[in-house]
């Protein structure tokens, strides 16, 4: 191993003890924060997210402005990942975590991500590699031509950002005002 | 310096700290936050085991390759992170049947439990896959860099969530 992947490893560890910590803390690790979000109880789940896009969209289009960072974007078209999507979805209700929260979980001492939830992940993951083959045709088809919204709209950045933060803001605003 | 021990934060604290932590990400590591390849990638190492050139001869694992990486790291991490946080404030504790309000057969028995969370799992796992991406992946990294998939991803991952939650509960 290289010295360099060996330092990425480490970079990638430390990465996520940081966020494992902030999702514990965040109370997002416990399957009835979960299972309250999706049943529009309570809305610490999008507070969370929310508030993470909000953060991280201002630093990162400030940060590609600079040329300090590039953008790591996905494709897909719009079977797969609304399709995928319905799929996960369902799976995120049925087992009360995500992958993410799953592993945060398990760290707490949830068995059951732990041990059903985790293997569940792989096996559902593997069995999707299995038939990839048969899917890729369909999963290559009608890929978006646009990857980001004002690319799509032909504006720059900051004409999406403004709006966009302003509408999370008050939408955090009105949960808080619900008591939600 | 108390505020570490708590057992919950301020969801917003925890939110802008996700959102610090995505930046530091992008600058250091040059990657966006997310897990669930890793699980493809944990699949593709264990079935390695005992079938190497399956393994090899996969169109899907050719394309995200089955070993230990930068995310793998960053789920372990997540791991130890979550289990530091709990055992500060005192919340760490085994159990399968977790703490709920919403008491069904998917969590009252410990069978229940177990059937609900594999199969979730599973769905999770295939759904993830064929929408590149997850609750990290796409509904946080994605969505701050105004992806389009990632947003539509973001919704059909609460809808789906929502409607299989108000048929379960």
């Amino acid at each position: 191993m290289t010295r360099e992947k060996k330092f990425s490893l480490v970079k990638g560890l430390l990465t996520g003890i940081i966020f494992g910590f902030l999702l514990q803390k965040g109370q997002v690790t416990r399957y009835n924060v979960i299972i309250s979000q999706l049943l529009l109880e309570d809305f610490t789940v999008l507070k969370i997210m929310l508030s993470a896009v909000v953060t991280g969209m201002i630093g990162i289009y400030f940060l590609k402005g600079r040329n300090l960072i590039n953008l790591s974007l996905k494709s897909g078209s719009f079977f797969t990942t609304i399709v995928g999507g319905l799929i996960f979805g369902a799976g995120f209700a049925l087992l009360g975590y995500c992958p993410g929260t799953a592993a945060g979980a398990a760290g707490q001492g949830n068995l059951d991500a732990l041990f059903p939830g985790l293997a569940g992940m792989i096996i559902g993951s593997g069995l999707f590699a299995y038939i990839y083959p048969v899917l890729n045709p369909m999963i290559e088809k009608n890929k978006f031509k646009n990857l980001t919204l004002p690319q799509l709209f032909s504006v720059k950045p900051v004409k999406v950002i403004i709006p966009m933060v302003l509408g999370i803001i008050a939408f955090l605003i009105v949960l808080e005002n619900l008591g939600l | 310096m108390q505020y570490l021990y708590r057992a919950q934060w301020s969801p917003y604290i925890v939110g802008i700290g996700i959102g610090i932590l995505s930046w530091i990400s992008f600058l250091v590591s040059k990657k966006a936050l997310g897990t669930s390849t890793t699980y493809a990638r944990t699949a593709g190492m264990l079935e390695k085991l005992f079938n190497e050139t399956g393994v090899s001869n996969n169109q899907y694992y050719q394309k995200i390759t089955a070993e230990i990486n930068w995310q793998w790291m960053l789920v372990l991490g997540i791991v130890l992170g979550s289990l530091f946080s709990s055992l500060i404030s005192g919340e760490f504790g085994f159990r399968f049947i977790p703490e709920t309000d919403f008491p069904s057969f998917v969590n009252y028995t410990v069978w229940g439990r177990f059937l609900s969370a594999l199969f979730g799992g599973l769905l999770l796992g295939f759904g993830s896959r064929l929408a590149s991406g997850c609750t990290s992946g796409h509904g946080i990294s994605g969505t701050m860099q105004l992806s389009i998939a990632s947003w539509l991803a973001a919704i059909s991952f609460f809808v789906g969530g929502i409607i299989t939650a108000f048929i379960i509960f």
